[in-house]
């Protein structure tokens, strides 16, 4: 049993410490937002927050987790940056097969809490762990920049 | 894949095409609809139901997989019918004789043929709808037709008023018009306008449902694991281990390797990495890369089919003041859709409920009848949103897989692939090489040109009676040179490498379009003429290809100076009946290319939705950039070598450029824009790698080493 405060709930977990959070979020809490991409920490589809940092939650073992913080793209819009960030994806229509969005999203919205007004160099550091095969990173960085003005 | 040339309808698969497991294909679909109902719901047709509560559902009949369908095709349909498009609901559409794609001949999404296939259909399902719900106003108020208005979402008539919710239910039993007056496009309310797309609030919210997040009630999770060697088999299996590890329900042999079922796809993954397996690794044991290529190279002795022949192109090249020559070389690469393979079966004694990410749902109709031994009519697939595609999700052997091992087990299981997994068993696009040759009179205007083309057939494998006297028609899109030259001659060898191939993003455009492009800059340089006015010169007779290229030129500032270490390439294409040229800028920064800015010129005809365009003109912008920096599928014993995006790389955000669209108004029919960019960028690029540092990319991957 591991303790999880996951999206401002307390959850208890009966899963194998070594589990990657990612596939206790997914298969056991079953909030599929999350995605697998690579299982390897090389692309960001996976990508939460550990206490407002993003990690690669399809790296991170569940023991590396308890007690910590989590929030994931089901619960993003709750916070003011977040839901600018989302704002500014709607705005601009980013998304295209939207499946590394969610990662996305969580990576933008660390990079904005953390510095809110990034430059260009800014977002390709914080932004280039985060794989698009559809191609979206014009409209990645246009909507960053947007959510930085306060969409 | 573009339009094959007047398909026999059906040829496709009433031809018992063979495909992965020597399964074969060819069921009849069933003829329309088969969701029950609800009692409330009137099926106006194939494409449209309308509830008594006035709810509109569309359903769309291709795959979602970015490329914007499930906005495009609904706007088809809402613009005829007069309902407020934001207000409709979209759902993916059942296998169905209804949603065949006329240009490929089978229920299929791919060759950017979406929106040209459906352009009128769906345009016409609208108005006859319409025309049945206004039909059915006035006959409920006794007046005529003609003088009832329908706009959104109602019927109206002086000071009448009938929703389509009042009125679906008799306006379905009316017999359907035959002849439907469309719309005059001063009229339209969404074609062509800069629609945002109605599929992104779940998009960002982590609310649309891809295959991999379907979950069905007592579900299971396997993790497969297939021989390293595409193609081999299990001979031997030693499970004991695996099958003590916790949650490990089943430990099964199918067709494609050995599955390990658990109560969660973790269980299943750490169970099937502790197998002990045995494999005959089958036809394409020892395989490696420099075996692919002088086979390739051995296969240019042939004489291969015959595509143009025109003149005397020994002749020509005989009197010719000067010759250029010219090998090509492309390598396999793989699609590697962010979401990997992955498919959720529930096969029982009478039913099976198959639910994922799918191209192809009527191969998968086919395939999972012949797997199940059920009748069509016994199965439902439905399709859910794609995590890309990129042509990967045309091949079904994963959906076969979850099929096959939720029959075995008796229950709801989800199959699910490893990043690993789907990078070394793909369906790789074909590797090629393109030998060129031309002669040019002593004003360095062309006189003749020869190409051969030796690359494996993805038609030959999963459709083999499309080929034709050796002449594969999904092999040949671009090869033909737009250019005035008057002596040519064209021809293509197939040849199996021993690697599995299939349909990527572009398909053949991309060989071709490089080779093509590449020689006419060489031919450029070699009568000492700018690259951009000896394209010129020789489009005479293409004004849709000259006008993109003037338009690219024009905006890329073609000729104007650049900062020192800068330089511009140029390219002109046609695919998809889309025109398109692109003025690239290219600099190396420590031996490494650098682009920095794309200007695209397209004629795709009337756009339906210019915000999409522009969407995939990105895309392609950055996926033919993947290409022409990083991708290559390498083989060694037989293996794929690349397994993740360690070692495969996709570009990253910080190497995206400058990308600049502009448009050429046309009135011409639509045009496919999904693929046609990523095919033009790498010799756009070569060429500017050329005219920087004088040294020509024959080979992709690019490298200056």
């Amino acid at each position: 049993m591991a303790s999880l405060d996951i999206n401002g709930k307390a959850l208890e977990v009966n899963a194998d410490p070594n589990t990657p959070l990612l596939w206790v979020i997914r298969d056991t809490l079953g909030m599929t937002g999350t995605k697998f991409g690579c299982g390897a920490g090389l692309c960001g589809a996976c990508t939460v927050h550990l206490d407002g940092k993003p990690i690669r939650s399809c790296s991170t073992p569940l023991s590396a987790a308890a007690g910590k913080k989590i929030t994931t793209i089901e619960a993003i819009g709750a916070s003011d940056v977040g839901k600018k960030v989302q704002a500014a994806w709607a705005s601009l229509d980013v998304p295209q097969c939207g499946y590394c969005q969610s990662g996305q999203i969580m990576a933008a919205t660390a990079l904005l809490t953390e510095k809110p007004k990034p430059t260009d160099a800014d977002i390709d550091s914080a932004m280039a762990g985060n794989i698009c095969r559809c191609g979206t990173y014009p409209r990645i960085r246009a909507a960053i920049h947007k959510a930085a003005k306060g969409a | 894949m573009s339009r094959l040339k007047n398909p026999a309808r059906r040829t496709f698969l009433k031809s018992s095409a063979a495909v992965g497991g020597g399964l074969i294909i060819g069921v009849a679909l069933p003829g329309g609809l088969r969701d029950a109902l609800a009692a409330t719901d009137s099926k106006m047709n194939a494409w449209i139901r309308i509830g008594s509560d006035n709810q509109v559902t569309i359903f769309c009949a291709r795959s979602e997989m970015g490329q914007g369908v499930v906005m495009a095709m609904p706007t088809l349909v809402a613009e005829e019918l007069e309902v407020d498009l934001y207000k409709v609901k979209v759902e993916f559409a059942p296998p169905g004789e209804a949603y065949i794609n006329a240009m490929l001949g089978g229920q299929l999404t791919g060759g950017s043929t979406s929106v040209r296939d459906g352009w009128d259909k769906l345009r016409i399902a609208g108005a006859q709808a319409r025309i049945m719900l206004t039909e059915a106003a006035a006959a409920k108020w006794g007046v005529s037709a003609a003088d009832c208005t329908a706009q959104n979402g109602s019927v109206v008539y002086k000071g009448k008023k009938a929703s389509y919710g009042s009125l679906a239910e008799a306006a379905s039993k009316l017999t359907p018009p035959k002849e439907v007056k469309l719309k005059d496009p001063a009229k339209w309310r969404y074609i062509g306008k800069p629609l945002k797309r109605l599929d992104t609030a779940g998009k960002i919210s982590g609310k649309t449902e891809f295959g991999i997040d379907v979950k069905l009630p007592g579900m299971l999770y396997a993790s497969l694991a297939q021989c390293p060697v595409i193609g081999g088999k299990a001979t031997a299996v030693d499970d004991a281990k695996a099958k003590g590890m916790p949650g490990v329900k089943h430990v099964v042999r199918i067709t494609d390797g050995v599955a390990v079922v658990a109560d969660s796809w973790w269980q299943a993954k750490q169970a099937r990495d502790a197998l002990n397996i045995t494999w005959d690794e089958g036809p394409s044991k020892g395989l490696n890369s420099e075996m692919v290529f002088a086979g390739l190279a051995g296969a240019m002795s042939k004489p291969g089919a015959t595509i143009r022949k025109q003149g005397d192109v020994e002749g020509a090249m005989k009197t010719a003041a000067k010759k250029v020559e010219a090998t090509y070389e492309m390598p396999f690469l793989s699609h590697s859709p962010l979401e990997p393979m992955n498919f959720t079966a529930d096969v029982r004694k009478d039913s099976a409920m198959l639910i994922g990410s799918i191209q192809f749902q009527e191969l998968a109709m086919g395939m999972a009848a012949a797997i199940t031994g059920l009748k069509p009519e016994q199965i439902t697939i439905r399709t859910t949103y794609l995590g890309g595609g990129f042509g990967r999700r045309i091949d079904c052997d994963f959906f076969a897989q979850a099929v096959e091992i939720s029959k075995t087990i008796g229950a709801p299981v989800k199959l699910v692939w490893t990043r690993e997994d789907d990078m070394t068993h793909d369906f790789y696009r074909p590797a090629s090489l393109t030998q060129m040759t031309a002669g040019l009179d002593a004003s360095g205007k062309p006189t003749a040109l020869s190409l051969k083309l030796s690359s494996p057939s993805v038609t030959a494998r999963l459709i083999p009676p499309l080929v034709k006297d050796g002449v594969d028609p999904l092999m040949t899109e671009a090869i033909l040179v737009p250019y005035d030259i008057a002596n040519q001659s064209v021809a293509t060898v197939i040849h199996d490498t021993g690697l599995r191939v299939g349909f990527l993003r572009s398909v053949s455009h991309a060989l071709n379009v490089f080779a093509n492009e590449s020689f006419i800059d060489e031919m450029a340089v070699a009568a000492g003429k700018d690259p951009y006015e000896y394209r010129l010169g020789l489009l005479d007779k293409q004004p849709r290809f000259k006008k993109v290229l003037q338009l690219a030129a024009e905006k890329g500032g073609w000729g104007k100076p650049l900062p020192k270490g800068r330089a511009r390439g140029i390219a002109v294409m046609e695919g998809y009946e889309t025109y398109m040229a692109q003025v690239v800028e290219v600099s190396v920064v420590n031996g490494k290319i650098k682009l920095h800015r794309v200007v695209v010129a397209t004629d795709l005809g009337m756009v339906i939705n210019p915000n999409i365009v522009q969407q995939q003109i990105e895309s392609n912008i950055v996926f033919g950039l993947t290409a022409a920096l990083y991708g290559n599928i390498t083989l060694k014993d037989g293996r794929v070598q690349q397994t993740n995006f360690h070692d495969y790389q996709l570009l990253r955000i910080n190497e995206t450029p400058k990308i600049e669209m502009h448009f050429v108004k046309s009135t011409e029919k639509p045009g496919g824009i999904g693929e046609p960019g990523m095919a033009l960028l790498s010799p756009a690029m070569a060429n500017a790698v050329y005219a920087l540092t004088g040294k020509r990319l024959r080979k992709m991957p690019f490298s200056l080493a």
